[in-house]
């Protein structure tokens, strides 16, 4: 029907057709996915919530004498980073905290401050404090540095996310007798509640279920951003139970991302901490996909009433690693607000921001009709549905057993 | 009126109805919005009484002549509109819904001040802390 090339030839003659994948449901509702394939040349995704699995890489630019805080220790606002690499590149990860935060020991901890919060301050240009430690060397003699640093100052900052942007994702429920603070928020006893943690129907992953246009490569929307897909996520488990049309029901494909620090807006990624839990971070995260032909605008226009999540208990089941489903239900039973779980009603409440998700889809869509960004072709595809791959569990193994 | 009051009970004064004289002698519509009372430990009530003023007034009276303690408060939660991200979490620990889903208007969380209690669930759940408390 059209290729990439073709579709970024438009852009530059400002003549391509962008909609977001909320409106593109709609279109398809209305004309028919024939119809809606044949008129819109680009469909815009997007989804905003918590994602642990994210960071920054920066490289501090060396001081007057040096100093090798590789191998050494590295604190940002009080936030340990990663210094296992050369002397000044660092990284550091939404979820640390600062050595001296009480973490869980006051239960349920608040985690104020962490990573997360790091990442967004030093996007927003703010200054961050820097203090380094390190044994000396006679090329590197200086032991410690205490100073302050911003986008400014510092030579690369680029967010490397392992594991971004899950195609899908669980609904939490409690069917323990106590409540339970989890990264899905506030689980209150005996399946009070449920939450549900993905944009549905506008979600990235889910509406190129089969990788199909979104590849490594793949240019993106990151954190307010231009990024790119970097490899498949850790995680990415193609071979999950899909519905009869291939599109998964549970948590499937994910994204390794990267892209300029500096160039991304405080908006799209904000430092959260959840109680009892930990810090981590909201990333913004929208992928155009290139309406190739009648699959791709098949796929594309799945409403929420067609994609399907799977219910979890949090009381037992996940702490104890059992991979077991208690039911399954619709994102769009699960945004009406009220689901059914073992016959009994259960209110449901997002924990990812749907608004901000609209937000990522227009903005990107924007960028798209202002010739801001063209779209990819992936280099290299994701390994899709009957690839070679499992998820290992972490056994607690002994030498000699193995 | 409408008006919070904080009440400090002191020792061996837990023991009268206080609520009830308030509705039944001065006729005050009452809303217990927190209540902390131990036999042994300092106690403590925040009410929002609602009458017309002559009746307040006496009901605070009543309250005093019982030993009590009256702080006024103006305690509110507030919304910092620029940190909210809308994620909606708030919403599953909102007993009394004031903070809810809009489900016409792209999920956005909606904060109905009316409906608010000040329990104080949403600051310590928001993730962002856009949610906060706010003493006049």
């Amino acid at each position: 029907m059209r290729t990439v090339e073709e579709i970024n030839e438009k852009i530059k003659k400002g003549k391509v057709v962008v909609v977001t994948a909320e409106e593109m449901v709609a279109i398809a509702k209305e004309k028919g996915v024939k119809r809606a394939a044949q008129m819109v040349d680009v469909v815009t995704t997007g989804t905003f919530g918590p994602m642990c699995s994210t960071g920054m890489f920066i490289n501090l630019g060396h001081s007057s004498p040096r100093i090798k805080i590789g191998g050494g220790k590295c604190l940002l606002n009080d936030v340990p980073a990663y210094a296992g690499l050369a002397a000044v590149d660092i990284y550091i990860g939404a979820t640390a905290l600062p050595e001296e935060d009480p973490r869980n020991s006051v239960y349920p901890g608040s985690f104020k401050y962490g990573g997360g919060h790091v990442i967004e301050d030093f996007v927003a240009g703010k200054n961050i404090r820097l203090v380094a430690y390190a044994y000396g060397t006679d090329c590197y003699p200086r032991r410690k540095i205490e100073t302050y640093i911003n986008k400014e100052t510092v030579n690369e900052a680029y967010l490397y996310n392992p594991r971004n942007c899950y195609q899908n994702y669980n609904v939490a429920v409690n069917l323990s007798n106590r409540i339970l603070y989890t990264y899905m928020g506030i689980l209150k006893p005996n399946l009070q509640n449920a939450n549900f943690c993905s944009a549905g129907q506008l979600s990235p992953l889910l509406k190129d279920p089969n990788y199909r246009t979104i590849g490594i490569g793949t240019r993106i929307f990151l954190g307010g951003g231009i990024g790119y897909v970097a490899w498949r996520g850790t995680q990415h488990n193609p071979n999950v139970k899909r519905d009869e049309n291939g599109i998964p029901k549970m948590p499937a494909g994910t994204l390794a991302v990267i892209g300029d620090a500096k160039a991304m807006n405080p908006r799209f990624l904000r430092g959260a901490s959840f109680i009892g839990y930990g810090a981590t971070i909201f990333v913004g995260i929208g992928i155009p996909i290139p309406v190739l032909d009648e699959e791709v605008a098949y796929y594309a226009s799945r409403g929420d009433e067609e994609l399907w999540a799977q219910v979890v208990d949090y009381g037992t089941d996940y702490p104890q690693n059992i991979k077991k489903s208690i039911g399954e239900v619709t994102y769009a039973e699960l945004k009406s607000g009220v689901i059914k779980v073992n016959g009994k009603e259960v209110p449901s409440y997002p924990i990812s921001s749907y608004s901000m998700a609209v937000e990522v889809a227009e903005t990107l869509k924007q960028w798209i009709l202002n010739g801001k960004m063209y779209l990819t072709t992936p280099v290299e595809e994701l390994p899709r549905a009957g690839a070679d791959i499992k998820i290992c569990s972490l056994e607690e193994a002994r030498p000699g057993f193995m | 009126m409408k008006k919070r009051i904080l009440i400090r009970f002191k020792k061996n004064t837990i023991d009268k109805p206080i609520v009830y004289r308030l509705s039944k002698d001065y006729d005050l519509v009452f809303n217990i919005l927190r209540a902390n009372v131990y036999p042994k430990a300092e106690s403590i009530m925040v009410l929002e009484i609602e009458g017309d003023e002559e009746n307040f007034e006496k009901g605070i009276q009543y309250l005093k002549s019982k030993n009590l303690q009256i702080e006024s408060i103006e305690q509110d939660i507030i919304r910092d509109e620029n940190k909210c991200v809308h994620c909606g979490i708030c919403t599953s620990v909102c007993a009394t819904e004031a903070l809810s889903i809009d489900r016409k208007d792209k999920m956005r969380v909606v904060f109905n001040y009316e409906k608010c209690v000040a329990c104080e669930l949403c600051v310590k759940v928001c993730p962002v802390k856009a949610m906060s408390v706010y003493f006049d």
